[in-house]
C-alpha cells in the first residue's frame, strides 16, 4: 500500500484567455504595474496548465487511498470566488486562497515566495509525503519559472517539468513520471518517493464533468478559506514596465469543421507563403 | 437498459433553485439575508434534508458562469431597491444613474424598409416640415408607463455577478453554474426536485427561474398546463452589442434613448449609455414582424448605421455581442404559479412588463417575494404545499405592483397584430387608460414568402434564390436583403464585423464535451416540408444551417442559446437544457 500523499496544487487564476486582453499602463488603481484593462470585469478561468495539474493530483489521490490535496490560488478574492464556483465542481481539494494580482505583469519571483510562505504554514501538510503540482507554463505568462522556485524556497529539489503523466508503481515502489522533451518525445524518470515538484503540460485525463456532491463538499472549506486570505504583498522590487501595448492583430477567421489536418496544414503554408 | 434501470445518484437539499437570472437573484438575496441573520428562528430554518444544518439552498445555472446574462437593461429598479435600499449605481461596474431619457422615431434613410403607404406619408410630411434630423424626429413627450426617470441602465452580466459575488459571500447559499437541469423530478402530481445530466436532485421546494425557453419551466407546461386563456402569443428576440464608443463621441453615462420605426417599422431598438465611453446598442425583432426570412443580426448592423445612432457609434468598437428570446406575452402566458413543491418565479413565469418594456425589475419582485413567503411558511412551521404557497406567495405577487402592471399591460401589444401604426395607438391607449381600453388583434401566421416578397422579388427569382441559399448551405435573408436593395455592410473589422466574427468577439461560446445536441427536430419529413425554415433565418448565432437532406442542421458549438429557433418552428423542434451557450460578463 502506497504512502498517502499530500499533493499541492499552486494554480492562478487568468482571464479568459479567449476574450480580448488589453494591457493599460499603471494606474490609481493599479499604481505599482501595468494591469489588464476591466481585468475585474472580464470572465475568469483556472489557469489551464494549472486545471490539468489539478485534475490530475485528483486522478492521483484517488488511487492512492488517504490522499489530500490542496489548491493554493494566488488572485483577486472577488474573483478567486467566482473561478471557485465551478472549479470546485470538477474535483475534491481544500482551497488555500492568497489575495494578490493576477494579471500576469506580477514579478514571478514575488510570487513564489508568497505561494511557498502560505505552503509552508499549510496545517498538517507533511513535506515528506508532498508533491507539489502546477502548471509548467501560464496562461497570463510563459516564462514557466514560479513554480521551479517555489520548489526551490521549500527545498525541494526533485523537479520535472512538462510532465504529461504520473503513475504510482506497484507495491509503494515510487513514481513513474513521463515529461515531455524536444522533438515531440517523452522522457520517463522514476521518482523513489516525495517530495517532488511537477510542473504539468496537458496530460492526458479530460476536463472532469461537473459533480455537485464535489461541489458542495468542497464549499464547506472554500468560504472559510476565502474569508482567511491574506494579502500578499507583491510591491517589492521587481521589473520595471517602461511601457505596454497590445501586439497588432490581424484577423482572418475562417470557420471550417472536418478539415484533414494535411489540408489545414497545406492552407497555413501557402498563407504563410504569402505574408 | 431502460432509463428505470440506470442506477442514479441522488442527493437531497431542502430548496433547489433552477437557473441563475434576477429573478433567482431576488430569491436568493431575499432568503439568504434571513438564514444569516437566524438568531430566534434557527430551529425553523433548520435543514431537514441535513439535519443539524442550515437550511440547505443551491441554484443550478446551465451557463458556465453566473454573469452570463444578456440583456439591454434600463430599470425604475423599484423591486430591486426595496430589497436593496442602500443600492447605487456606482456600486456596479458599467451601470449608471439614467439621466436623460429619449424616445425617437426613425426614418428610413435609404428607402428599403417595408413601410405601409400611410408610414410613407408619415415620413414625407415629416422630412417636407423639417422635422427630421438626421432621418430622425425626436417626440417631444414620453408616456409615464415607458419612462424610466430614476432608474438606472447597467449590464445585467455585472450586475448578476455582482448580487452572486454577494450571496456567495454570505455562504448561506450555493449557485453552481456550468449546471444543465434537464427536467423536474414529477412524482404523482408534484415535483420532487431536478434532474441534473448525471443525477437527481431531490428538494422540499423547486423554485423554476429558467427563463422563457427553460427545460423545466416548458416540462411543466407539458405536464400541469396553463390557466384558460393562458399562452404565448407574442415573442421576440433581442439582440445587442456594448461598444466602446470614439472617445471623441463620448455619451453621458444614463443616456437612454428608445427608438422606433427602423430597420423595419416592427423592429424597436435602444441605445444606453454606461460609464466608461460605452454603449449598449440593440433592437427586438418580435413575432409579429411577418417577414418569414427575419434575422436580428443583419438588422443590427443596419440600425447601428442609422445616421442618428452612427453620429455615437462611428468609429466604436464591439466590447460583446448577445442575444436572447423575451416573453412578450407578459401576464397572458403566465402559468401555474406555483404546485406541490414547487414555485415559478421570473420571466418564465409571465412577469415581463410589455407595454413598460421592462422584465429584470418585475422578475427580481417575483422572486423576493417568493423569498418572503417561503420564510414566512417556515417560521410559522407551514408545510411548502400548493395551497400554502397560492396562499403566501401567490397573495403577494396578486397585490403588488408587479401584478398592476402586468394586468394593465395584458392587452397593450394586440394591436400590433394588426399592423405598426395600430399597434402604437394600442399601447399608448392602453398605457394613458390603466389598460382599460386597446385595441384588439390576434397573432397571424408568418407570412407565406412569395406573399412577403410580392412586387419586391419575382416569385421565380425567388425560388432560385432561396434554392441556391440552400445548396449552399446558408442563410436566405442576406441575399434576399441584398436583392431588396439594403446596402451591403461597410465591415470595418472593429464594430461592423460578420456575424461569425461576432461570435467570436463578442464573448465565448462554451460547448462543453460530453453533452449531446440541445436542439433536435422530431420529425425530418415536416422539416423538409417546411418552405420558409425561419428557424435557420432567425438563429441568432448561425448555429442552425440549411442540411443536406432538407433537416436544418445544428452546430452547438456556435449556439448562444437564445431559444429563437424554439418559438419559430410549429412544434417540431426540442430545445433541451444544454451547458454552454456565449459567455461575456458584459452583456
Amino acid at each position: 500500500m502506497p504512502t498517502p500523499l499530500h499533493i499541492v496544487v499552486c494554480g492562478g487564476i487568468v482571464p479568459d484567455p479567449l476574450q480580448t486582453l488589453e494591457p493599460a499602463a499603471p494606474n490609481a488603481a493599479f499604481p505599482a504595474q501595468p494591469s489588464l484593462k476591466n481585468e475585474m470585469m472580464l470572465p475568469a478561468v483556472l489557469d489551464p496548465w494549472a486545471a490539468h495539474a489539478l485534475f490530475e493530483a485528483a486522478h492521483l489521490s484517488a488511487q492512492v487511498p488517504g490522499s489530500k490535496v490542496w489548491l493554493v490560488s494566488l488572485g483577486p478574492k472577488a474573483k478567486l470566488q467566482q473561478v471557485m464556483m465551478t472549479i470546485a465542481q470538477k474535483a475534491p481539494f481544500e482551497l488555500v486562497a492568497i489575495d494578490g494580482p493576477a494579471s500576469g505583469f506580477t514579478d514571478a519571483f514575488a510570487a513564489a515566495a508568497a505561494l511557498a510562505a502560505t505552503i509552508e504554514q499549510i496545517p498538517g501538510l507533511d513535506r515528506g509525503r508532498l508533491l507539489l503540482f502546477g502548471g509548467w507554463e501560464s496562461a497570463s505568462r510563459g516564462a514557466g519559472s514560479t513554480l521551479q522556485m517555489v520548489g526551490e524556497r521549500l527545498g525541494i529539489t526533485e523537479q520535472f517539468q512538462g510532465v504529461d503523466r504520473i503513475a504510482a508503481r506497484a507495491e509503494g515502489a515510487g513514481f513513474e513520471i513521463m515529461e515531455r522533451i524536444e522533438g515531440g518525445r517523452h522522457q520517463v524518470s522514476l521518482l523513489s518517493s516525495p517530495p517532488a515538484v511537477l510542473g504539468w503540460a496537458t496530460g492526458y485525463l479530460p476536463e472532469p464533468r461537473n459533480n455537485p456532491q464535489v461541489g458542495m463538499a468542497n464549499m464547506r472549506t472554500i468560504m472559510p478559506a476565502l474569508q482567511r486570505a491574506k494579502a500578499a504583498a507583491m510591491n517589492g522590487a521587481g521589473p520595471s514596465f517602461a511601457s505596454v501595448r497590445l501586439p497588432a492583430v490581424e484577423r482572418q477567421t475562417r470557420i471550417v469543421k472536418d478539415m484533414p489536418p494535411e489540408e489545414i496544414a497545406r492552407e497555413i503554408v501557402a498563407w504563410m507563403g504569402e505574408e | 437498459m431502460s432509463d428505470a434501470d440506470f442506477a442514479r445518484p441522488a442527493m437531497d437539499v431542502d430548496v433547489a433553485c433552477v437557473g441563475f437570472g434576477p429573478a433567482a437573484a431576488g430569491f436568493l438575496t431575499v432568503l439568504s439575508r434571513a438564514l444569516a441573520n437566524t438568531s430566534g428562528a434557527a430551529k425553523a430554518l433548520e435543514s431537514r434534508a441535513a439535519p443539524g444544518l442550515p437550511l440547505q439552498v443551491v441554484c443550478y445555472e446551465r451557463a458556465d458562469g453566473i454573469a452570463f446574462g444578456v440583456s439591454g437593461v434600463v430599470t425604475r429598479a423599484h423591486g430591486i431597491r426595496a430589497t436593496l435600499p442602500d443600492l447605487t449605481a456606482d456600486q456596479i461596474p458599467m451601470a449608471a444613474a439614467v439621466a436623460e431619457e429619449k424616445l425617437v422615431y426613425l426614418l428610413d434613410p435609404i428607402g428599403v424598409s417595408h413601410r405601409s403607404r400611410t408610414l410613407r406619408l408619415a415620413d414625407g410630411i415629416l422630412r417636407g416640415l423639417k422635422l427630421a434630423r438626421d432621418s430622425a424626429c425626436e417626440l417631444p413627450y414620453i408616456p409615464p408607463f415607458l419612462e424610466k426617470d430614476g432608474g438606472m441602465v447597467l449590464s445585467l452580466g455585472q450586475f448578476l455577478e455582482h448580487i452572486g459575488g454577494e450571496l456567495m459571500g454570505a455562504g448561506a447559499v450555493q449557485i453552481w453554474p456550468g449546471m444543465p437541469v434537464s427536467e423536474p423530478l414529477i412524482e404523482d402530481g408534484r415535483v420532487a426536485g431536478v434532474r441534473l445530466a448525471d443525477m437527481d436532485v431531490r428538494a422540499a421546494l423547486t423554485v423554476v427561474a429558467d427563463g422563457p425557453v427553460g427545460a423545466v419551466g416548458r416540462r411543466l407546461d407539458l405536464e400541469f398546463g396553463r390557466p384558460p386563456g393562458h399562452a404565448h402569443r407574442e415573442w421576440a428576440l433581442g439582440m445587442k452589442m456594448v461598444v466602446e464608443l470614439a472617445p471623441e463621441k463620448a455619451l453621458r453615462p444614463g443616456t437612454v434613448i428608445h427608438t422606433f420605426g427602423y430597420p423595419e417599422p416592427e423592429i424597436f431598438g435602444f441605445l444606453y449609455a454606461l460609464p466608461g465611453n460605452l454603449a449598449a446598442v440593440g433592437i427586438f425583432v418580435p413575432s409579429w414582424f411577418r417577414n418569414p426570412m427575419r434575422t436580428a443580426y443583419r438588422y443590427l448592423q443596419h440600425y447601428m448605421l442609422h445616421p442618428h445612432l452612427w453620429r455615437y457609434l462611428q468609429g466604436g468598437k464591439l466590447r460583446s455581442w448577445g442575444a436572447k428570446s423575451l416573453a412578450e406575452s407578459g401576464r397572458r402566458a403566465e402559468p401555474f404559479l406555483c404546485g406541490h413543491g414547487y414555485a415559478r418565479i421570473g420571466e418564465g413565469s409571465g412577469s415581463t412588463n410589455p407595454l413598460a418594456g421592462s422584465g429584470v425589475d418585475e422578475a427580481w419582485t417575483t422572486g423576493a417575494q417568493l423569498a418572503e413567503a417561503v420564510l414566512e411558511l417556515l417560521l410559522e412551521g407551514r408545510p411548502l404545499t400548493k395551497e400554502n404557497l397560492e396562499a403566501s406567495y401567490v397573495a403577494l405577487r396578486r397585490k403588488s405592483w408587479v401584478e398592476q402592471g402586468a394586468r394593465i399591460a395584458e392587452r397593450a401589444r394586440d394591436g400590433f397584430h394588426g399592423g405598426v401604426i395600430r399597434g402604437m395607438a394600442g399601447m399608448a391607449l392602453a398605457g394613458m387608460t390603466n389598460g382599460r381600453l386597446w385595441l384588439k388583434g390576434e397573432p397571424h401566421p408568418l407570412a407565406d414568402l412569395h406573399e412577403y416578397y410580392r412586387g419586391r422579388i419575382p416569385a421565380e427569382e425567388l425560388d432560385r434564390i432561396v434554392a441556391d441559399c440552400r445548396a449552399r448551405g446558408v442563410p436566405c435573408h442576406d441575399t434576399l436583403m441584398d436583392r431588396c436593395g439594403w446596402p451591403a455592410i461597410p465591415y470595418d473589422g472593429q464594430l461592423l464585423v460578420s456575424h461569425q466574427d461576432a461570435l467570436l468577439m463578442g464573448g465565448k461560446v462554451q460547448a462543453p464535451a460530453g453533452f449531446a445536441d440541445h436542439v433536435r427536430f422530431r420529425d425530418p419529413e415536416l422539416c423538409r416540408s417546411c418552405a420558409a425554415k425561419t428557424c435557420i433565418e432567425m438563429c441568432s448565432g448561425q448555429a442552425l444551417s440549411p442540411g443536406e437532406d432538407g433537416v436544418p442542421a445544428f452546430d452547438r458549438e456556435k449556439c448562444v442559446y437564445c431559444g429563437a429557433c424554439l418559438w419559430n418552428c410549429t412544434g417540431n423542434l426540442e430545445f433541451a437544457a444544454g451547458a454552454g451557450g456565449l459567455h461575456s460578463n458584459e452583456n
